[in-house]
């Protein structure tokens, strides 16, 4: 399949600081990436070259077959800035009128659009009295509009509420179903975790991690956490059983080990029968894969 | 085209919740009616239609009146996009910058042309009531109109300039009155001070013709007063309108307006996020 997005070697410099470096990635259609980074790693520089606004100085990048910002490229590719702002004279529905008109396509489906993030309540006041996640919705439902087959979403769910940001990533999946790549940044990330297929991670303007988390946690090689309860009157033979274990305030047992090691360790507390109230057992998080490989290239 | 107008009529939008219509209707009516009322008393010596007194000194008013609002309405037009930050948004749409600033400059030159109609026309009723006569002046008050429409194109082209210059709405509130100060007024003073000085000589004969069409507010000025052959009516600088055809007023009436929107359309492509 071709890949609805290709950089390669992407290279941008601001001044003498470079704020890109040699970045390769690609990105097929219905796959969903997330590009996670410090701020200041590159993430919405990277965007902005994909959106076309900003040029770039050395590399190459494809977007839908097309070189960023032609027209051919701006017509296949909806964005959702950080902080989405409309002028807030207009209501949401003149809004979106605007935005499908702009695409071409008939300005009647704006009701509908607006219904789909959940804002037909709200179609006729203007933008200027809508909270921060109203705003943040308005901006989501102008990248529904047509058939974009990239979407670059930068920190689309901050302002949202819980529910709100399941929604949303309920719209993102039926979206990459019908083949929309997806390219989004977030700070939130265990909700990319259970909702993206690939991972970037950005830092200092170099791509220093890509793949599933699957893939990315096999490559850290970070300790799995256990927390041991012991059963009430055991706490002394159960600290004794593990001499390298840490006891927390709680009189929980702290261990940890590496990934090989971890069913040896699960038999050996499981060995010790009714000693053990309760068992945790804790992977790495993805903070921490990501604090793992950003830190290792550090900024 | 469907992308313009699109683009025409969310800034109509705009300009109608911001009160934008109102205030430049209300000015321009304001105004007209004060000068169809000021301007009662000379008629009689003059040897022309009452109308076509009441145009003349329309002509003056929308001199200054006309590039302001311009003026007003169109410098926010860029920087006011990049401060409220939704220019980045927009502009990853399938819309050329052009297209963009065409739609602005639709809504807003209808914006204008309404004000100056119904303006003017107030004036004009007023003088059509006092003296029947009148109606023989309608023509030069629709030139004034079409005229002025194209002047305030040419401000308004001038101030989205400045706009996507000074990328700050404080920046470009402020060189609009610099440009409306110097084009409007010191301009027609210091051709003035020029003529004063000259005493007749070369300058007033050869450089002063070339003055006036340099400057799309005097080429108003100058194509309308020869126009309506009022000039013994207006005097001033509009005295030297007889001495330059009526073609050359013209052209610089409609090539300024090109000029400026040009230039705005460099200036915004040279606006990066």
């Amino acid at each position: 399949m071709t890949p609805t997005l290709t950089l390669s070697r992407l290279t941008k410099r601001f001044g003498g600081m470079e704020a890109l470096k040699a970045v390769s990635l690609s990105l097929e259609p219905g796959k969903r990436a997330a590009l996670l980074g410090h701020n200041g790693a590159g993430k919405s520089t990277l965007m902005k070259i994909v959106l076309g606004l900003i040029p770039f100085d050395g590399g190459e990048v494809s977007v839908c077959g097309a070189a960023p910002g032609s027209p051919s490229a701006r017509a296949q590719v909806a964005y959702l800035p950080e902080n989405v702002a409309f002028h807030p004279a207009l209501t949401g529905e003149e809004q979106l009128r605007h935005y499908l008109a702009l695409r071409g396509e008939s300005p009647r489906q704006a009701m509908e659009l607006l219904g789909r993030v959940g804002l037909a309540h709200a179609a006729q006041r203007r933008i200027g009295t809508y909270s921060k996640g109203m705003r943040q919705r308005v901006g989501l439902a102008q990248t529904l509009i047509g058939r974009p087959r990239l979407l670059v979403l930068d920190e689309p769910t901050s302002g949202l509420d819980p529910v709100s940001r399941r929604d949303f990533y309920d719209l993102l999946d039926g979206l990459a179903a019908e083949g929309t790549a997806i390219l989004l940044s977030s700070h939130v990330l265990t909700e990319v975790e259970a909702r993206t297929d690939s991972i970037l991670i950005l830092s200092g303007g170099q791509l220093v991690a890509e793949g599933t988390l699957a893939a990315l946690r096999a490559r850290a090689a970070l300790p799995v956490a256990f927390s041991v309860f012991p059963a009430p009157g055991h706490e002394a033979s159960l600290a004794a059983a593990f001499p390298e274990a840490a006891a927390d305030a709680d009189g929980h047992l702290r261990l940890s080990c590496t990934q090989a090691e971890k069913l040896p360790l699960i038999a050996r507390i499981a060995a010790l029968g009714d000693h053990v109230a309760d068992l945790d057992v804790v992977p790495p998080s993805l903070e921490d894969i990501y604090s793992h490989f950003s830190r290792r290239d550090g900024q | 085209m469907s992308r313009i107008l699109a683009t025409a009529i969310s800034e109509f939008r705009i300009a109608f919740r911001n009160r934008w219509v109102s205030i430049a209707t209300g000015m321009m009516v304001l105004f007209a009616l004060v000068l169809a009322a000021a301007g009662s008393a000379p008629t009689g010596d003059v040897g022309v239609d009452r109308l076509s007194v009441t145009v003349a000194s329309l002509t003056s008013l929308a001199v200054y009146l006309v590039p302001l609002l311009a003026l007003l309405m169109s410098f926010d037009a860029v920087a006011g996009e990049v401060e409220r930050g939704t220019l980045p948004l927009l502009l990853t749409y399938p819309v050329s910058r052009l297209q963009i600033l065409l739609g602005k400059l639709l809504a807003h030159l209808a914006i204008l042309a309404l004000a100056v109609t119904l303006g003017y026309g107030a004036a004009a009723l007023v003088a059509v009531w006092s003296d029947p006569g009148a109606v023989q002046g309608l023509g030069s008050l629709w030139r004034l109109i079409w005229t002025s429409v194209l002047l305030g194109a040419t401000f308004l082209g001038a101030g989205y300039a400045l706009s996507a210059l000074a990328r700050r709405p404080s920046g470009a509130a402020g060189l609009a009155i610099a440009l409306w100060l110097v084009a409007v007024v010191l301009y027609d003073l210091a051709l003035l001070a020029l003529i004063v000085t000259d005493g007749g000589g070369a300058f007033t004969t050869r450089a002063l013709p070339v003055a006036l069409l340099a400057n799309p507010a005097d080429a108003f000025r100058v194509f309308n007063l020869s126009a309506a052959e009022a000039v013994a009516a207006a005097g001033g600088i509009g005295g030297a309108a007889g001495a330059i055809p009526l073609w050359q007023s013209a052209a610089s009436l409609f090539l300024w307006p090109l000029a400026a929107i040009g230039l705005a359309v460099a200036a915004f492509r040279k606006v990066t996020l």
